[in-house]
């Protein structure tokens, strides 16, 4: 059974929640923030050596955005790196609302933790859910 | 496994409460044991941080599920953070009971 196109796998949020340089002498007058869906697209990229269209496929973006995030990324790092300063991650503004799921037959609404491996509604069981606010 | 309901009273046929931070009690319902235990909600009459502390009284239960009616931002974040999946329903018409029964069949 092929699954609906809106079950995709949620961005898993990274296991930090900032880098810090060390053996410099400026002070932390500065940070970048990095936004998840940053850090998933280096995740993907450049870790799991995925191809943009594949990444994107599995962040459910397209390939533009998927490419357009990544550049960001990297930019981001290049800038923290080169000047020495902290990186932050931070949820995005379009993230935090987006591993909410709606089930289509009880209407309702439920997280699914990265510790649940099942990708239906917790109460009726159903595999008809969708992500909310895409 | 072990699911919190958010309950207007202390026995499965309360009704379910919608609010999360304020309800009554939690009704901590073992899906192996199939047994519930009603744990009062000792932060009702805080003015303010109810949800926040219900959460973390919560997630010190070992809970992997919260049904509720709704989450305040705090409240998401904590439980979100310690892998706890949050279940909003909007029916204000079902017992405690009755969401047991769905959840077993
Ligand atoms: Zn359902």
């Amino acid at each position: 059974m092929s699954r609906p196109k809106t079950l995709r796998k949620v961005v898993a949020p990274p296991n930090f929640k900032g880098y810090k340089p060390y053996g410099t002498h400026a002070g932390t007058r500065d940070s970048v923030e990095l936004l998840y869906e940053e850090y998933e697209a280096i995740k993907l990229a450049d870790y799991d050596l995925m191809n943009h269209l594949e990444a994107s496929k599995l962040m459910g973006i397209s390939r533009p955005t998927f490419a357009r995030i990544y550049e960001t990324a990297r930019r981001k790092i290049a800038k923290a790196f080169v000047e020495a300063i902290e990186i932050k991650t931070v949820y995005g503004d379009a993230l935090l609302d987006k591993h909410w799921y709606v089930c289509d037959d009880c209407q309702t609404r439920f997280t699914i933790p990265k510790t649940i491996e099942e990708h239906q509604c917790p109460l009726c069981k159903s595999e008809q859910i969708e992500l909310l606010n895409t | 496994m072990k699911t919190v309901i958010t309950s207007s009273g202390e026995n499965n046929l309360a009704q379910f409460d919608k609010r999360f931070g304020r309800a009554a009690w939690f009704c901590v319902f073992d899906e192996e044991t199939k047994e519930t235990i009603f744990i009062k909600n000792t932060n009702t009459n805080s003015s303010n941080g109810a949800g926040t502390k219900a959460a973390e009284q919560i997630v010190s239960m070992n809970v992997q599920k919260v049904i509720s009616g709704d989450f305040g931002p705090k409240a998401k974040d904590l439980l979100d953070k310690f892998n706890v999946q949050m279940v909003i329903i909007q029916d204000n018409d079902v017992t405690v009971q009755g969401i047991i029964e769905k959840l077993t069949t």
